[in-house]
This record gives C-alpha cells, structure tokens and sequence, in this order.
C-alpha cells in the first residue's frame, strides 16, 4: 500500500501569510474589470441596471407615445429608422406591427433580467447581505464576479438581436413570455436565436449566483448570527435563491428546446408532428411565477428593514415574517397554470390552480399586516426611503388583490391577456418591486457612497413617480374590463380616453425619474458626508456599525453578534 | 480600519478569468447563431464558435488550476472546503431541475399522446409521419409511442447500459475507500475502471443512436428521446472529463486523506449522472416504449 500524503504539509503550509491590507485597492482597470469585492460588484449591478432602467423605461416611454391615441403613429417612422440602421428602406406596415413586438419583447426582457433582476439581488443583495450576516465577502468571489459579466453579456446579446432579421422585421418580437409557435416557425431569422442565447447567459449568470447567495447564507453569518437573527432582508436573498437554482434551469430546458425545434427539425412544440405547444407554456410558467416572487421578494427583505429602522421598532411577528416568505417561495412552484387558464385546461385543473394561486394571499397578507403592525404605535419618522417603504405597501396590496381576481380560473377566461393583467402586473412590479428599489437606493445611498441624498429632492421625485406611475397604470384595470387586449399598438377609439390619461401619467412618472438623476448627481457632487450611522438608533443592523462607505475588506476580524 | 485578515474566509485577489470567460462564452454563443443562420451571417460560423470554444474551455483550465493552486497553498480552510461542498451540492441541484424540463416533456408525449401514424418507406430511408387529429380513426390511434413506430428493447443495449452505469458506481466507490485509506494505488486503479466503464457507455450509446429506428427530426417521440438521452450523454462525458482530471491530480499525489474535495465532487457528480440514467431507463426506455414493437 503505498501513501499519497506527499503534499499534505504543502496543504496547511501557508495558511497564515496572506496578510492584506482592509483598505488596500486594486488599480482601476483590476477594481472594476477584474473584481473580487462584492462591494464593488454590487456598484458594478448597480450601474448596470440604471443603465437597462434607462433603456427599458425609454422604450416604454416610445409605447406610450404611441398608445396615447388610437391608429399608428409614430411605429411606422420608428421602424424605417431602425430599417436604416442596418441598411433597410421604409417600413411597410407589417414591419411597423413587428417593431412593436419588438418593444414590448425588449421592455419585458430587460425590465424582468436585466433591471429589476440585477439591481436587487446583484446590487443590494450583493452589497448588503455578507454585512448584514457580519462575513468580510460572498463565498466565492471570483463566481461572484462572472455572474456581473456573464449579465452584461447577455444584455448585449439581446441589444443585439435588434439588429438582425426576426421574422416580420428586425429584432426580436415574441414578447417576453417567447411562447411557441411564434418563437419557433413564426420568428424565421437570427433575432430569436440571439434572444435566446440571452436568456441563456443571463440564466446562468443567475444560477451562480444563487449558489453563492445560499452557500454565503448558511456558512459565513458570523457568531451568534443564527439563522433566527438573520435580518429579513437576508431572509429574503436566501429564499429568493433557492427560487432561482430550481426555477432556472427549467426555463434553460424549456428555451434550449425551442432552439432544437428551431434550427435542428426538433418537434417539441410542433403540434403536426406530436409536439404540443402548452408544454412551452407549462415549462415557461413553472420558470415564470417563482420568477415573479424572484422580482418581490427581496423588496419585501427591503421593505421590512425600512419600516422596522423608522418605527424604530423590531419587526412585528419577525418568525412569521420569514417564514411567509419561505411559505411563498414553496406554494409558489406549484400554482405555475394560473396563467394557462385559457389553454383549455380541464375544470379540475382550473379548480386546483385556483385554489392554490388564492393560498399565497395568506402568507402575502401575513407581511403586509405585519408591516402595518410594526408601525403601529412607533415613532415613526417619514425620511424618503419611509415614503417609499410605505408607497410600496399601498401599492403592492392594490397589485396583490387584483392577483386575487385574477386566480379566480372563471373570471379570467374574461381577463386573460386583457390590460386589466397588465395593470396587475405593473402595480406588483412598477409599483411594487420598483418601488422597493428606489426606497433601497435611499436607505443605503448614503452607506454606499458616503454621501446623503437631499431629502427635499427624494420626497419631490417620490410624490411625482407616485401619482405618475398611478396615473399611467389605475386607468389600466378600466380598459382591461372594457375588453382592451395587451400587446396591441392600435384599438378600438371606444378605449382612446383612460389611454390618452395614461401617456399622460407616463410623463409625471418621466418628470420624478429626473428629480431622481439631478439628486443622484447632487449628492455625488455636492451632497453631505454620511456618517456611519445615519439613521440613528433604528438602524440596527451590522452595515450601520461600519464607516460609510465601509472599509475595502469590513470584519478582518468578525464580530460578535449577541 | 486597516488591519490582518483575521478569519478563515477565502479573500481573493483580482482576476481577470470571469470577464474572459464571459466575453468568449458571448462569441461561441454568437458563433451558434452565426451557424444557425448561415444566410444571414455566411459560413464563418464555425470559425466563430470555435475560437468561442477555445476561450471558454480555457477559462475553465484556468480557473480550476488557479483553485487548486489556492488549494496548494493552503487557502481552503474547513470552512472554504464546506463552501465548496455546499456549491456542489446546489449545482447539482440545479442539474436536476434542468432534467426535470426533459422528463417534463416525455410525460407530457406520453400522458397525453396525439394520434399519430408513422410508416417507414424502405426505399427513401424517410418516415411518414401522418396526424390523424380530426379524422376517422383518431381515438383508436392516440397512443404513444406513435402506431408504427418501433422502438429500442429496453432490455438489451439500454439494459446493458444500466448496469454498467451501476458498476461504475461502485468502483468510484472502491476508489474513494481507497483514498480515505491513504491507498494511492487503489484509488488510481478505482478510476481507472470508473473512466473505463464511462467511456464503454458513451461508445454503448453511440452505437445505439446510429440504429435507431426512430428520426430525430419531425416527430415527438424522437426529439424528446434523443434530447433527454443525449443531454444525459453529455453529462456523462462531462463527468468522465471530470474523474481523469482526478485521475492526473492523484498521480500527481494531490489529494490526501484528510482533503480531496476535488476527488469528491467528481465522484458526487458521478452518481448524479447515474441517477440520471436510471430515471431514463424506467421512463424513457421502459414505461415509455411499452407496448411498441421492438426493433431488431
Ligand atoms: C397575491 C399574489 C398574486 C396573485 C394571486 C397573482 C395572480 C396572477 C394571475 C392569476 C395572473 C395571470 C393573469 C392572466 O394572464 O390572465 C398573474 C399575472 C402576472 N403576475 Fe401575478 N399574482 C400575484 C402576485 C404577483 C407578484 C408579486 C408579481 C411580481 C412581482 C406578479 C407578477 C405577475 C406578472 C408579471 C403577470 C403577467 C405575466 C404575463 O402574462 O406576461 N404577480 N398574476
Ligand atoms: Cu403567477
């Protein structure tokens, strides 16, 4: 028998000589192009999803102009221009229709993967959640850094596919659901492809970093942080982890087979040769409802941090608060057809997708209480990132019943594909997550950057986007009712009013998101210098107990958390 | 707050490998699509993909050197270890959901089979695949796999298959005991057969997708059993990769006793594959060709 200890010594040799300086930093082009920080990959996401935000939002802002009266406006010119790009003359009508498509596909897409995704888990989730557990960096930080470029990447493959040939036009124009048979036989051309691709990377830039969130999660909270001390706001990246590590790779599966069936005579969702075109839907929603709560729930960790720092109280019922979250995350695999129920779906099937759609309320209503409760009776100061903390509430409780209309398998064969689902999942989504967003942009700007915001500015941008976003999405449920369909850039002149007032609510929402830039660039220029805690005896979590910004490396030495 | 690391975490310096690896991950995905759309882009495609390849496979030699290296010079504390067990585990994880799409779509085939007939035309060497949706007929014709369809005996080659996966197995086994008893001559024997066994199923397999009595192209049944079994294949290619690297690294005499998280993961993803497969014999081979006549 012979031994293989040969290296043994060379493995505990070293151990110890790895001295680093905390506040030491790489040269320019090795800090940003080669980091191994989360701090600075979390500013890295940070900056990536303002920069889809803008793109996203604009091209939300073209569909607006376009919707803001009934016939075809400005599709046509917008499409010749985009012809003229890659060298094409004027469009016809049909390539206008297409350009359309491609907006709402681009809209979706980048808002979904490439804004909401990357700022809330890539950015806050990455910046925060190592400090909030007391660890000095994520569990593998080089994995952490391939998930920010393999993102990247994957947005300008989809930047891409608007420039290449996708069927009825340029770019890619399946909305972002890529339901087959439009995807496949419908989109002839690379634009599909390339979209798909995006999704791919984009995929498996999520999936790694899920594995590092987890794997941080469980093995770097520093002592006496036991899981039950955990702030909900890490609560929240952990079980929105484990949403993305199972829910991803089955949209991996469900695109890969929508390229076979594309490009290799594959009859996945062929119906003339055996496929079935619902199993994309089924693949796509099992994927696409954990996705939702992907977008929510670490708004909700957000939210809970904030109302508890300005009650200045604990959270109300903190257990249940983390286990409804975790109650979501399990019920929500299993209610994917609520958004089939038009498919032609048996009535058992629409019973049980009811059913068990209307479970999740529980638990939702549980953190919405719970939030009201921690307020109730605090001392309650309305700083910016409060407003925004309790815009989100209101709102998101008005998207979370109107979820409760939907799920009723019944009422939705009337409202299924109608704006009424469109206001739906705005006022979760745009008023929900995104608000979120901003009110952790003005929690932690200060921590981030070492300098305040202007109050003044913060509430001016929260009440503009707040009427704004109101305006442009409540007229929604009313055209939704009326029967206007989604995804149309023309209608009936019947629907021409409440649309007229949403363009409208576009531009007020517009108006607040520069008061947000011109404070954004203030605070940078001129803005005060934060303190280490800025809020004051509310804020209890670990990131307060560091400078602002904190140290290159925090807890060389790890703290004590009693 | 300047000070000494004074923890057990892995602080790591820059590195430039994630931004190559996504960068050429980008142009072999592109160079996909440039060979998908050889009329849009031209021939070049290949070319594309290739150099695409070579980034990212280099990427990953790279990146598991500069780990073992960090390995070597002492970086992976217990805890570090525990990390990367936990990243293990969850990529597995996640490998499992990935099959949960392909299995997804055979039950869907065969749960719910659409009337199909297929004929084989002995001249041509192409299937007729008729839809009977509609017509006379239908009811009696909906039955997976397809009337007309012949299909591989589960008990011969795919049998066979099986127990190899099985051996393989336990040689991996054989191989880890050997490791923990500090025996390097058993573990180098150990995968040795393992990689053996492997390959034997990949050219096993090989052979059996060029008889196949179904096409790949234009019908359920065989898009979803070339996809499914040819996904599994890959895996296991993947992991034979992954236990010869074990295999140099313990000629080289890196793993030790107390730590081989390397040989480890190797052997964890081995078993995976072999999971894999057992749920493919059952569902796909068996229970999914029952009934069908048998090709010989
Ligand atoms: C109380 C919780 C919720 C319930 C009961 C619910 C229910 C539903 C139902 C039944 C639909 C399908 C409507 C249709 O297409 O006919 C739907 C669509 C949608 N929901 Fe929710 N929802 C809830 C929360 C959320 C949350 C938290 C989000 C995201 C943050 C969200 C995002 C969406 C999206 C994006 C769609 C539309 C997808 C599409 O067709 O493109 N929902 N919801
Ligand atoms: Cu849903």
């Amino acid at each position: 028998m012979s031994t293989i200890a040969a290296t043994a010594n060379e493995f505990q040799a070293h151990g110890d000589d790895h001295a680093h300086d905390a506040d030491h930093k790489p040269a320019f082009f090795a800090r940003w192009f080669m980091s191994t920080n989360h701090k600075d990959i979390g500013t890295l996401y940070l900056i990536f999803a303002i920069c889809a935000g803008i793109i996203g939002g604009g091209i939300s802002g073209m569909m607006r102009w376009e919707l803001a009266e009934p016939g075809i406006q400005h599709l046509t010119a917008w499409a010749s221009w985009h012809n003229g790009l890659v060298g094409g003359g004027e469009a016809t009508l049909n390539e206008a229709y297409h350009m359309w498509n491609v907006l709402i596909t681009a809209h979706g897409l980048i808002m979904v993967f490439f804004m909401v995704m990357p700022a809330i888990i890539g950015g806050f989730g990455n910046w925060f959640v190592p400090i909030m557990i007391g660890a000095p960096d994520m569990a593998f930080p080089r994995m952490n850094n391939i998930s920010f470029w393999l993102t990247v990447v994957a947005f300008i493959m989809l930047l891409g596919s608007s420039f290449v040939p996708g069927g009825s036009g340029y770019g890619a124009g399946t909305g972002w659901t890529v339901y087959a048979p439009l995807s496949t036989s419908g989109s002839v051309g690379p634009a599909v492809d390339m979209a798909i691709f995006s999704l791919h990377l984009a995929g498996a830039a999520s999936i790694l970093g899920a594995i590092n969130f987890i794997t941080t999660i469980f093995n770097m909270r520093a002592p006496g942080m036991t899981i039950h001390k955990m702030p909900l706001f890490v609560w929240s990246v952990l079980v929105t982890a484990f949403l993305l590590l199972l829910a991803l790779p089955v949209l991996a599966a469900a695109i890969t087979m929508l390229l076979v069936d594309r490009n290799f005579g594959g009859a996945f969702f062929d119906a003339a040769a055996g496929g079935d075109p619902v199993l994309y839907q089924h693949l796509f929603w099992f994927f696409g409802h954990p996705e939702v709560y992907i977008m929510i729930l670490p708004g909700f960790g957000i939210v809970s941090q904030i109302v508890s720092t300005f009650s200045r109280k604990p959270v109300f019922g903190y257990l249940g608060m983390a286990y409804a979250m975790v109650a979501i995350g399990v019920v929500g695999f299993v209610v994917w057809a609520h958004h089939m129920f038009t498919t032609g779906l048996s009535v058992d099937m629409k019973m049980y997708f009811t059913a068990a759609t209307m479970v999740i309320a529980v638990p939702t209503g549980i953190k919405i209480f719970s939030w009201i409760a921690t307020m109730w009776g605090g001392s309650v100061s309305f700083k910016t990132p409060m407003v925004w903390a309790m815009g989100f509430i209101f709102m998101f409780t008005v998207g979370g019943v109107t979820g409760v209309v939907l799920a009723n398998g019944g009422l939705d064969d009337n409202l299924h594909d109608t704006y009424y689902v469109v206001a739906h999942f705005h006022y979760v989504l745009s008023l929900g997550a995104v608000f979120s967003l901003f009110a952790g942009f003005y929690y932690w700007f200060g921590k981030m950057s070492g300098r305040h915001l202007n109050e003044f500015l913060g509430h001016l941008h929260f009440w503009l986007f707040f009427i704004g976003v109101n305006v442009l999405f409540f007229p929604m449920h009313f055209l939704g009712n009326q029967g206007m369909p989604r995804r149309i850039p023309d209608y009936n002149a019947a629907f021409a009013y409440w649309n007229q007032i949403a363009s409208y609510g576009y531009v007020i929402m517009g108006v607040g998101v520069l008061v947000f830039f011109a404070n954004v660039f203030w605070s940078l220029l001129a803005g005060r210098k934060a303190e280490g805690n800025y809020w004051g005896e509310g804020a209890t979590t670990l990131e307060w107990t560091l400078s602002s910004p904190p140290p290159f490396h925090q807890f060389e030495t790890l703290p004590v958390v009693k | 707050m300047a000070g000494a690391k004074n923890h057990d975490y892995h602080i790591l310096p820059p590195s430039i490998t994630p931004l190559l690896g996504s960068v050429t991950a980008f142009i072999m995905f592109f160079g996909l699509v440039m060979m998908f759309q050889p009329k849009v882009f031209g021939t070049y495609g290949s070319l594309v993909f290739g150099a695409g390849l070579i980034g990212v496979l280099y990427t990953f030699w790279t990146w598991w050197s500069d780990v073992i290296n960090e390995a070597h010079a002492g970086d992976h504390t217990p805890v570090v270890q525990l990390h990367l067990r936990y990243g293990m585990i969850m990529f597995i994880a996640s490998e499992v959901m990935f099959f949960v799409g392909w299995f997804w779509a055979w039950f869907d085939y065969s749960l719910f089979p659409v009337p199909l007939e297929v004929a084989y035309d002995e001249v041509k060497h192409t299937f007729d695949i008729t839809n009977l949706f509609g017509q006379e007929g239908a009811a009696a014709a909906s039955q997976f796999p397809a009337k007309g369809l012949e299909v591989f005996d589960a008990f011969s080659l795919p049998l066979l298959n099986t127990l190899i996966l099985l051996c393989s197995g336990t040689t991996v086994t054989w191989a880890h005991h050997a490791l923990l008893h500090g025996d390097r001559k058993g573990l180098i024997n150990g995968l040795w057969v393992t990689i053996i066994l492997g390959a034997i199923f990949s050219c096993v397999q090989a052979y059996e997708y060029s008889i196949a009595p179904f096409p790949f192209a234009g019908l359920n049944y065989g898009t979803a059993f070339f996809m499914a079994t040819g996904f599994h294949g890959f895996h296991v290619i993947v992991g034979t990769i992954f236990l010869a690297v074990c295999l140099g690294r313990a000629y080289k005499g890196h793993f030790t006793p107390q730590q081989h998280f390397g040989f480890e993961a190797a052997a964890w993803y081995w078993h995976f594959v072999d999971v894999v497969w057992l749920f493919l014999f059952v569902v796909v081979y068996v229970w999914g060709g029952w009934g069908a006549p048998v090709h010989s």
